[in-house]
Formats: C-alpha cells, structure tokens, sequence
C-alpha cells in the first residue's frame, strides 16, 4: 500500500516538475508573466498584473494584444500539456525526457478569433482552455479569460492549431 | 524627421521616417520596442524589432504568435484611430487572425493596416504583417473597433 501511495506521489511530483519546465521554457511566457496551475489534469493559466502589460495609462486598461496573446498562450499550452500528460501516462524514457523539461512538439497557431467582452483592469488574468475537438492535424480550442469573477470573461478566444508532426 | 506631430489621443498621429517613432503612449508597446512608421487618415505601419526575450519556440527562435497578434491589433487600433476626427479612444470589440507563416528569427515584424470602414461606433479594419514583402504575409488580420466615448467602458 505504502509503495503505492509512494508512486502516486512521485507521478505527482513528476507532473508538476514537468509542468513548470513546459511553462518556463518559453521565453515570451517570462516576458509577459504567464505561470499554469493545475488540479490533475485541468489546467489554469495565470497573468500576473504589471505596468508593462498596460496598453492604456488613463483608464488603465491592459494591452488588448497583452490579452490576445494571454489566450494564445492558454491555449497552446493546454494542448502542449494534454500531449504531455499522455506522454506521462505511457510512461519509459519519453516519460523521463519530458519530466526533465525536454518538450518539442509545440503546437502552432493556424487562425484565431479573439472577442474582447470587458476592458482588462490592472489585476490577475486568468485563463482556462477547452479542447473542443482534437483531431490527428488540427485542434479546435476555445479559451475564456477572467479576472476577478470567473462570470465576468473580460476576453474570450477561439482558434485553431495545428498539431506537431502533422 | 517627422511633417507632422500632433499628439491625439495614445497613437502620435502624422508621418514618421523609416525609423519610426517608439509608441511611449502605450506601456506595453514600448515595452516591446513596438514602432510606428505613419498612421494617416486610416492607414498604420507600425513593427515590432526581434526580440529573444519574445520567442515562443527556444529550439527555433521563432516569435510568438502572441507578439503578432500585439502588434496587428494595435496596427488595427492606430488606423481607426488616425481616421477619427476629431480624435478619441478606440477599443477592440473582435480580432480575428490567420497565421501563414511562422516569423523568420532575426527579423523585423512589419504591420500595414487599413480602416476600410468608419461607421459612427464602428470601425472596419484589416491588416497584414510581413518582413520585406506585404506580398508575402506573415499573418493577416480583420477586426472590428468601437469609438467614442463607449470606448472606454
């Protein structure tokens, strides 16, 4: 039992470990801020606020191509992270290579449609992705921004991707 | 240098060199290093220099797509903006964006919009990015803004 308990928790650590590596190894994620959260499987984006993200001073509102760009990220990152987890699940030296942050299969945007419901006030951004439809070359996914009241969208995104290897 | 330099609104509206004019206005575009070449009665060429602090693929070097997405909408913004008269606020309702091509590492990022279409809360406007060729896009752009005093809500 306790072995069991064990291997769930290293499988654990192994997801979070890669998680962060997917996460950090872009560069323009530490530019804009971007982290991900996760309970199991689901993943949460996060924009943190700062100055820079700001497009305009008076109000102040956030860039609308800050906003854009947040949900391109959400939205990238679910389904290089879905790609991830089934990597995890099958386990072997992948697995391994993934776990230490070795991912190349990004997937790369084909077209994308952004609403903007609400102006981005000087807060958190949070960002969740829902793969609609994964298909063997492209992926339909639709992407919801919030700040404060998840309720309250401030900006929605809907697009499709092209899967790496296709 | 630059013929004209009236300050309106975020976006310097007027002619600029081949260098262009850094957008302060904006935080986030200067932030980026974001440039405007002209915005004038409803056309905007504004770039993006390359930037490795601005890669979405560390194996390629290649930009965001994001960085793209940035510089179209404020290249959208820019032309309903300079066909505003008199001048105000402009926010995005919808931007909708096609991806030909991936950015060449290296390169420049070059946005050339159009306001095809000013209604009185409306504005219609499309856009290209490319490096040298606007024949040769890197992504293209159309999306819908609203102006005035709603702008702001």
């Amino acid at each position: 039992m306790n072995d069991r308990l064990e291997a769930a928790a290293r499988l654990e650590d192994a997801r979070d470990a890669a998680l962060a590596a997917l996460g950090e190894a872009v560069p323009y994620h530490r530019f804009l801020g971007v982290g991900f959260e996760r309970l199991g499987d689901e993943l949460t984006a996060r924009l943190e606020y700062s100055e820079r993200l700001v497009g305009n001073p008076i109000l102040p509102a956030l860039h609308g191509g800050v906003t854009g760009a947040f949900l391109e990220i959400a939205a990238i990152t679910q389904l290089a992270w879905d790609r991830v987890w089934e990597i995890m699940q099958k386990g072997g030296p992948e697995a391994e290579a993934v776990a230490r942050g070795e991912f190349r299969q990004w997937p790369k945007p084909v077209d994308i449609s952004i609403d903007y419901l609400r102006s981005g006030r000087p807060r958190d951004t949070y960002a969740r992705a829902h793969v609609v439809k994964k298909g063997r070359r492209v992926a339909n996914v639709r992407v919801e921004a919030w700040q404060e009241e998840r309720a309250r969208p401030i900006a929605a995104l809907h697009g499709h991707f092209l899967m790496p290897g296709a | 240098m630059s013929e004209t330099r009236e300050t309106a609104g975020l976006f310097p509206v007027g002619k600029y060199d081949a260098e262009g004019k850094l957008l302060s206005g904006l935080p986030h575009s200067a932030e980026i290093g974001m440039r405007i070449h002209l915005s004038h009665d409803g056309v905007a060429v504004l770039s993006v220099p390359y930037d490795a602090r601005l890669v979405g693929d560390p194996e390629s070097g290649v930009l965001h797509g994001g960085v793209v997405t940035a510089l179209l909408d404020t290249a959208c913004g820019s032309a309903v903006m300079s066909k505003l008269s008199p001048k105000g606020p402009v926010a995005t309702l919808d931007l909708r964006i096609d991806y030909m091509r991936p950015a060449t590492p290296g390169a420049t990022v070059t946005a050339r919009a159009e306001c095809y279409r000013l209604t009185r809360n409306i504005g219609f406007a499309r856009a290209v990015a490319y490096h040298d060729d606007p024949e040769s896009p890197i992504a293209s752009a159309a999306g819908a803004f609203i102006h005035g005093q709603r702008a702001s809500e």
